[in-house]
């Protein structure tokens, strides 16, 4: 890892009206880090996720992220322009719905192709190739190129997804309840393969779930969040084997009690 | 009573007010100032429905002047019946000259078509537009289109030109085939078969796109790039004709198929009948052409 | 040998001709006069001249005559005769508070000042077609009351003055009305613009679209709080002159919904406003225009956008009956050299597709011979 952090979130804060989205939420994000936030709904956690990602404006506050040339940029004074570049080849987004990340129209192919043509490559041939190449590092089958999402099931919407997200080689990738809505063996075999991925790109992630054992499979570091505030983070091994904060406890314990 | 059917009949020189030609003016300028982008206008209705080409003849009323000269071809031809009712217009509210011979004309008017003959510098080339929105069939809303061309995101564009070759082996777009303007904005060139983008390219003539129904007009100023979208590996390329025009033999020209019986018997001619009967008068003749040939009065002055 | 089809303007003029024959039809049935439209197809013409957005019978009778009962034509004969007229000014807005009123209901109270005024309305006529008016009966002059001089305020003042329904169309002082018909449309619309858009969109569409939010598709718990049909003043106001011009009266169909809200993240729970104006006498028209002017106000007061009823760009953007049937029916214009470059393309494609085929057989053989 490098010495210096990939983002720096300052004192966010988001509210709806009088009511709290989140509320001061600071942190540093490392490269090749995978941070787990995790609460329950309500909580805060999609909020801070969709500023981060600038799906949404903050109230207040600041995050800068360190772009690929080094220099330091403050996320909420680019412009949408920039914004929109960035989110479509240093950044990923892996919804909870594929059917939100794909393009439901196009084949396989063209869903992970789509990021090389955008930002300029024209060979086919070679697009091709590394579509077939993505498809077959997300466990898809080479044949099924050609075929619209439409005819895939759920866990092969949601590895396409991330297939169309990694293509360009991203640096930082949000995931939103990656393995939500899947069945329980599919989600097993989808968190194999996501932890595969982000080890060996090298990948740093902000993974929002309800679910404690994707924070625990997939992140280094946590952040709980209720209400909109950050009652405890840590180390996740720390954080799950010797909870501090009560509402933490709560949590933990009940999960484990199932 | 008899005074409004003299005013309703007694318009103002092509048609439209003069505030709105203005106006349409100014569209058009900006048009020509940012090659390729489309320029929202307040359309105006005019006595013809939309989708017959009332954009282009809000252009044409716009830009016409008494000393010019019109020429109005749908799918190449002069005589087709929309081709015949917008010359009929304008001959009755500006009493312009019209002519079918592409050289002559100083406005040519055109659904589907460039003329074959070459254009010069001075002629306006003006296309009826249906839909100018090339990224339309992938993305339905304005809102998030026009952000697109704002951004220059136009990957979706070569999505569906992937598409086209992972499932035909080729691109399968045959007319209205996406263009960039001067390495900036990709643009629709109106239903035109692909045969003619070529055309677009460098030409001297300074062409003007209408959309009357979706209330946009883009322009193409002479003399500007315009590139044919497509992959390194499958390059561009226009339709060929597999034999010469029916009728005056012409080579490399876009042919139209005449269905000549009920069992199977066709034959290709020029589908610019300007062009074509050019071409017989001057001697040329194809292996179905009619033994003699009445030369037409090709020019009417204005009266 | 093959001859070019010629003639088209000969084949062109002699359509015109016979249209016209077919337009004028039995020459022994004495033809229709404009005044006979004007007064006896008042409610056609009404819409004519509403969704043609210019407010003459005589002119919108023309067009139906011509139009031969088309009313979409007609429309379309209006607009293009209305292009052709300069722009002189904007009237002052129209007070329909105080209307002439002919005919005012309320669906939302029992009585109200001013009374329930039933007018000459279809509603409660049985629908038994009528043999006296085939044998052309005389009709009874109407039974007339006094003017009465009790004022007939708007319904929505009345809510008003409890603080139950939200302020009525808050725009900014700085607001200049936008005007539809010398502006290009641009999305997202301000709510003047968009109901200028809805006031000339196509009856059936906006009644369809005002049906699916009764049916489920973004309802909206709509009440009429009042419809009223009567005379309202116009008036401009003229830089030179410290009044306004009275310019005289035009007919007009107002109605106002109330629908129940909630309350959302931006605004507090309360009665909102669905509102509908259109010229003449139309309440189904203006009743629907309300219906999808509350569903299109989805965003401005933080409702989720569920149903086409509530999509801007889809709505606006499909409303106009004569950009509708103009691109529809441009389908009938040749295309031919589109489809041959389509034809084209089919031919090569289907042509590779059968050589393929006979290769894999001779495949599938030399492997059976194998």
């Amino acid at each position: 890892m490098t010495d210096e952090p990939l983002l720096r979130v300052a004192a966010l804060s988001k509210f709806y009206g009088s009511r709290v989205g989140c509320e001061n939420i600071s942190f540093d994000l490392w490269p090749g880090e995978v941070l787990a936030v995790v609460g329950e709904s309500g909580s805060g956690k999609t909020t801070l996720l969709n500023c981060l990602s600038t799906r949404l404006l903050p109230s207040s506050g600041t995050a800068s992220y360190r772009m690929r040339d080094g220099q330091w940029r403050e996320l909420y004074r680019m412009s949408e322009a920039e914004r929109r570049f960035l989110m479509r080849t240093d950044w990923g987004f892996v919804h909870q719905n594929p059917a939100d990340g794909l393009r439901m129209t196009v084949s396989a192919g063209a869903n992970v192709g789509e990021r090389l043509m955008a930002v300029g490559d024209r060979q086919y041939g070679k697009i091709r190739a590394t579509a077939v190449d993505w498809l077959s590092r997300v466990e898809i089958d080479e044949d099924r190129i050609d075929d619209a999402p439409r005819a895939f099931s759920g866990g092969m919407r949601q590895r396409l997804q991330i297939a169309r997200n990694l293509v360009t080689g991203p640096r930082l990738v949000f995931m939103d309840e990656p393995t939500g809505g899947l069945d329980v063996s599919v989600q097993a075999r989808l968190l194999d393969l996501l932890r595969g991925l982000v080890t060996d790109l090298g990948l740093a992630a902000i993974v929002v779930t309800h679910d404690l054992a994707v924070a625990r499979l997939l992140s280094q570091r946590m952040m709980v969040m209720k209400d909109g505030r950050v009652v405890e983070s840590g180390l996740t091994d720390r954080v799950l084997d010797d909870p501090r904060a009560p509402y933490t406890q709560l949590l933990v314990s009940s999960i484990l009690q199932v | 009573m008899t005074a409004r059917e003299t005013e309703i009949a007694t318009y103002n020189f092509a048609y439209l007010d003069e505030q709105t030609k203005r106006m349409i003016r100014r569209a058009i300028l900006k048009g020509i100032a940012i090659p390729g982008y489309q320029v929202p206008f307040a359309s105006r209705e005019m006595p013809m429905p939309y989708g017959w080409g009332t954009g282009g003849v809000q252009v044409t009323a716009s830009i016409i002047g008494p000393d010019d000269v019109l020429k109005v071809i749908d799918q190449g031809a002069d005589d087709t019946t929309n081709a015949v009712s917008i010359r009929a217009f304008f001959k009755k509210v500006a009493n312009v000259a019209v002519t079918t011979e592409t050289a002559k004309a100083t406005i040519i008017q055109t659904r589907h078509r460039i003329p074959e003959h070459p254009l010069n510098t001075g002629q306006v080339l003006v296309f009826q537009v249906p839909i100018p929105e090339p990224l339309r069939f992938l993305e339905p809303r304005e809102t998030e289109t026009r952000k697109m061309h704002a951004l220059e995101e136009y990957g979706l564009m070569h999505v569906k030109l992937y598409e086209d070759i992972a499932r035909h082996g080729r691109i399968a777009t045959t007319y209205a085939y996406p263009v960039k303007i001067e390495g900036r904005y990709v643009m629709d060139p109106s239903p035109t078969p692909k045969f003619d983008n070529p055309k677009m390219h460098r030409s001297p003539a300074l062409q003007l796109f209408g959309a009357g129904r979706e209330k946009r007009i883009y322009a193409v100023p002479p003399f500007t790039e315009v590139v044919s979208l497509d992959f390194e590996d499958h390059p561009f390329e226009v339709q060929t004709f597999d034999q010469p025009c029916a009728l005056c033999a012409a080579e490399n020209v876009h042919l139209d198929e005449v269905i000549l019986d009920d069992h199977g018997g066709h034959m290709f001619v020029c589908s610019d009948t300007d062009h074509c009967e050019k071409r017989r008068a001057d001697g040329h003749r194809g292996s179905l052409a009619p033994e003699t040939h009445l030369a037409l009065e090709k020019t009417e002055p204005a009266q | 040998m093959y001859v070019a089809v010629k003639g088209g303007e000969a084949a062109i003029a002699n359509a015109h001709r016979l249209l016209a024959d077919r337009r004028r039809g039995d020459r022994s049935v004495p033809a229709l006069r404009l005044d006979q439209i004007v007064e006896q197809l008042a409610l056609g013409v009404d819409r004519v001249m509403s969704e043609g957005s210019l407010y003459d019978r005589e002119l919108a009778a023309r067009g139906v005559a011509q139009a031969r009962g088309d009313m979409i034509e007609a429309i379309f004969l209006v607009r293009a005769y209305r292009t052709t007229l300069p722009r002189f000014g904007y009237t002052s807005p129209v007070d329909t508070g105080a209307m002439q009123v002919e005919r005012r209901v309320s669906a939302t109270y029992k009585d109200l000042p001013g009374g329930q005024v039933l007018g000459p309305t279809f509603d409660y006529t049985h629908r038994l077609l009528d043999p006296e008016l085939a044998a052309g009966a005389d009709v009874d002059a109407p039974a007339q009351r006094p003017i009465e001089a009790e004022a007939m305020p708007r319904v929505s003042s009345i809510l008003a003055h409890e603080g139950l329904i939200e302020a009525d169309g808050d725009m900014p002082l700085d607001h200049i009305p936008g005007d539809i018909t010398r502006e290009p449309l641009e999305f997202p619309m301000a709510r003047d613009i968009r109901l200028q858009a809805l006031s000339r969109g196509d009856e059936g569409f906006l009644l369809a679209l005002g049906y699916s939010t009764q049916r489920g598709y973004a309802r909206n718990h709509p009440f009429v709080s009042e419809i009223r049909i009567g005379e309202v003043e116009l008036e401009l106001d003229v830089p030179e002159l410290p009044f306004a011009v009275p310019l005289g009266s035009i007919r007009v169909t107002e109605c106002q919904m109330v629908n129940q809200f909630k309350g959302s993240a931006k605004a507090p729970p309360q009665f909102t406003r669905g509102y509908g104006l259109v010229f003449g006498q139309s309440e189904r028209k203006a009743m629907a225009m309300a219906l999808c002017d509350r569903a299109l106000r989805a965003t401005e007061l933080g409702e989720d956008v569920i149903a086409a009823a509530q999509d801007e760009e889809f709505v606006i953007s499909h409303s106009d009956n004569v950009q509708a049937t103009g691109f529809v029916e441009h389908l009938k214009l040749p295309h031919y050299v589109d489809f041959q470059a389509e034809l084209d393309l089919v031919r090569r494609m289907r042509a590779e597709y059968e050589a393929r085929e006979i290769e894999d057989k001779a495949e599938d053989k030399r492997e059976a011979a194998e």
